[in-house]
């Protein structure tokens, strides 16, 4: 089922009586999101992600805008008919149900010629059960199970009715380390099988980048960006996006175009051809850097960690935002760890740059290098 | 060992205050209810036996007292925490004038007893001058006017429990609020999704969701209607026998002080029935809530 946002837009009366105005949750929504793909919608705590969850799953309704599913308009359909599946962060498991019970519930509700049979519905729990692979704690209640189990559970009980879109809000929030990367190999796998469309938030961008088709980006509740995950990190639109993504972040200088280069301080760093003179952000990313005797870019080096396949290079330059730079290297370049200042070659399409007003990317012709 | 006589030491106030007046009291009165013709004077009785019992359970006025109070206690424990749990429901979905409700509501708790039943009076009692409020409200309607004090048994009864359904209500309502606010919303919320009616939300979340609340207040409500007597008498004065609505605690009060007053053995033996009903009803009901209390 594709997901279709028109202009979706969410306020919520202030709470501060000094400021009046209305919060802005999620800001003018205009996108659509293809079918049967697995997204993720990312971006910092507090940006509207959750609401633009609840307003497509019917727990919150929008101030204006519309949402469709495929071709049908539910924007004024109650949550209950919407027929979509909600995980909820706290999973929200009913703690006096056994696993079997809490899977069951959501089928017990169907009413008319839906309704279900105890077996019928008793067959279906246990296909969903055997699918996120708990079928053999079907009489466990939820207190007794790890967090991970929890998780599975939740997307069962999600997945049992057969929904038309699956929501998930921060799937992977509650769980440790370790159990977060299988869960969301879990994930990845369930959304395969099943092929319904599904969307979840988080706001850790390694969990986005790693599972989804297609990632969202949004911040203070608006709309900066969507794509393959890989699409969005080799070509951010702005600032935000490419700070955003990516470990170890990209890195952020203070810099200048003039005469079609890039400067860094006082050296011409790399040349980018089209781009008016003006102050700008430069980004780049840990990757972009080679190590380079002649290269055109100096920085004070600090220290080298060695992380097997690869180097990171850690130095100082006094205009990087960030008190130090994070270069990876391949671990076959031999580097004198002794120096006090290492010299980098560019690598172009690693290398983006910012208008210092709008904080929007300024592109530049990378093919006539 | 060290470490265990000093814990000893410190729990020796609190020991020996409850032994003095909780455990010596109780074996004392189990005693008493076994000495016939105990002398609380003289210290003296005649003889060990069941006698004391014998004569309670033949006495009209505790056969009278045992029905009032279970009377009271099947009509008011549902009725007051059902009714209880009812508006604590009403109290929680409102949004607008929420704490001044929960204000009102709980007002009863603290009024003095005496207080309230001087108010039931003014409402409830035929005067030579009035017949107050209650029946010129059935005069309205075209009834005819009942003697709520000092009339027939069935309306002096529906006072009784009409004003301890009332006292009790605040405070389960206080408990109930609580239970029904903490109960998470992202269990209603997935519910909603899940296109639960508001009636299953009820009976299959929310209620065993409380359930350990509620279950403290139906044996709690047990125990205290069992224990009914100031109320009674603030309605209907001091003499309840005369007034046929007397409980068992105002029977054994009467026997220890009343007017027919001096007997502790037979006060003792009504007191210890008393405890053998209200242990039984708590056994009987912790049995049942085993079954459908969850405790989460």
């Amino acid at each position: 089922m594709k997901v279709t946002l028109q202009h979706l837009t969410k306020k919520f009366p202030s709470r501060d009586k000094k400021d009046p105005r209305d919060v802005i949750a999620v800001n003018d929504f205009d996108f659509e999101i293809p079918d049967g793909k697995l997204i993720g919608l990312l971006g910092p705590s507090g940006c509207g992600k959750s609401t633009v969850l609840n307003m497509i799953c019917g727990l919150l309704a929008p101030t204006s805008g519309r949402i469709f599913f495929d071709e049908e308009d539910v924007t004024d359909l109650p949550a209950e008919e919407r027929g979509v599946g909600m995980v909820f962060q706290n999973y929200a498991l009913y703690p006096h149900m056994t696993v079997l019970q809490n899977i069951m519930f959501p089928l017990g509700n169907f009413k008319g010629d839906k309704k279900l049979s105890k077996a019928e519905m008793r067959a279906r729990a246990e296909e969903v059960a055997r699918l996120v692979q708990i079928d053999q704690l079907l009489n466990r209640k939820p207190g007794e199970m790890s967090g991970g189990q929890q998780q599975r559970v939740a997307i069962a009980r999600a997945l049992v009715k057969m929904p038309r879109i699956l929501l998930m809000d921060e799937p992977l929030s509650n769980l440790d380390a370790r159990l977060r990367l299988q869960t969301r190999e879990e994930i990845r796998r369930i959304q395969n099988e099943t092929g319904i469309t599904t969307i979840f938030v988080t706001h850790d961008q390694e969990e986005a980048m790693s599972i989804s088709d297609m990632i969202v980006v949004m911040k203070d509740g608006i709309f900066q960006e969507m794509g393959r995950p890989q699409d969005v990190y080799d070509d951010p639109k702005n600032l935000f996006v490419a700070k955003f993504l990516g470990t170890p972040a990209i890195n952020v200088f203070d810099a200048e175009v003039r005469d079609g280069m890039l400067r860094i301080g006082d050296e011409a760093v790399l040349s980018v051809p089209g781009v008016p003179d003006q102050p700008v952000w430069a980004g780049i990313r840990p990757e972009g850097f080679i190590p380079d005797p002649e290269g055109p870019f100096t920085a004070s080096l600090d220290r080298v960690e060695v992380m097997g396949r690869d180097y990171s290079i850690i130095s100082r330059h006094p205009a990087c935002e960030a008190p130090v730079i994070r270069s990876i290297i391949d671990s076959t370049i031999k580097i004198d760890t002794e120096a006090e200042t290492i010299r980098f070659r560019l690598k172009p399409r690693k290398v983006h740059i910012f208008s210092k007003i709008t904080e929007d990317r300024l592109y530049f012709d990378e093919a006539a290098l | 060992m060290e470490r265990n006589g000093k814990a000893w030491l410190y729990l020796l106030p609190a020991l020996i205050f409850l032994g003095v007046f909780m455990v010596y009291p109780l074996v004392d009165v189990f005693i008493y209810s076994f000495e016939e013709g105990y002398n609380s004077a003289s210290g003296t009785s005649f003889g060990t036996g069941l006698y004391n019992f014998s004569y309670v359970l033949h006495d009209t006025y505790f056969l009278q007292a045992v029905k009032n109070t279970f009377l009271m206690v099947i009509i008011t424990v549902p009725l007051s925490t059902g009714l209880a749990l009812l508006i604590s429901l009403g109290l929680s979905s409102i949004k607008a004038l929420k704490s001044a409700f929960q204000t009102i509501y709980f007002l009863p708790y603290v009024t003095n007893t005496l207080a309230v039943g001087l108010v039931f009076m003014i409402l409830f009692k035929k005067t030579a001058y009035t017949d107050g409020l209650v029946n010129l409200l059935i005069h309205w309607f075209g009834g005819k006017s009942v003697d709520f004090i000092d009339g027939p048994y069935w309306a002096k009864m529906f006072v009784m429990c009409f004003y301890i359904i009332w006292v009790v209500l605040p405070f389960k309502i206080l408990l109930l609020t609580s239970a029904l606010a903490s109960v998470n919303e992202n269990y209603y919320s997935a519910a909603r999704v899940d296109g639960t009616s508001p009636r299953r939300i009820f009976f299959r979340i929310t209620l065993p969701m409380i359930s350990p609340t509620v279950f403290y207040l139906i044996i709690t409500g047990f125990i205290g209607a069992f224990k009914e007597y100031s109320d009674a008498v603030a309605l209907f004065g001091t003499d309840l026998n005369a007034a046929g609505m007397n409980t068992i605690v105002g029977y054994v009060y009467d026997m220890l002080y009343g007017d027919s007053g001096g007997y502790p053995s037979y006060a003792a033996a009504a007191a210890i029935i008393l405890f053998a009903i209200v242990l039984t009803i708590t056994v009987i009901n912790l049995m049942v809530g085993r079954k459908h209390v969850t405790y989460a």
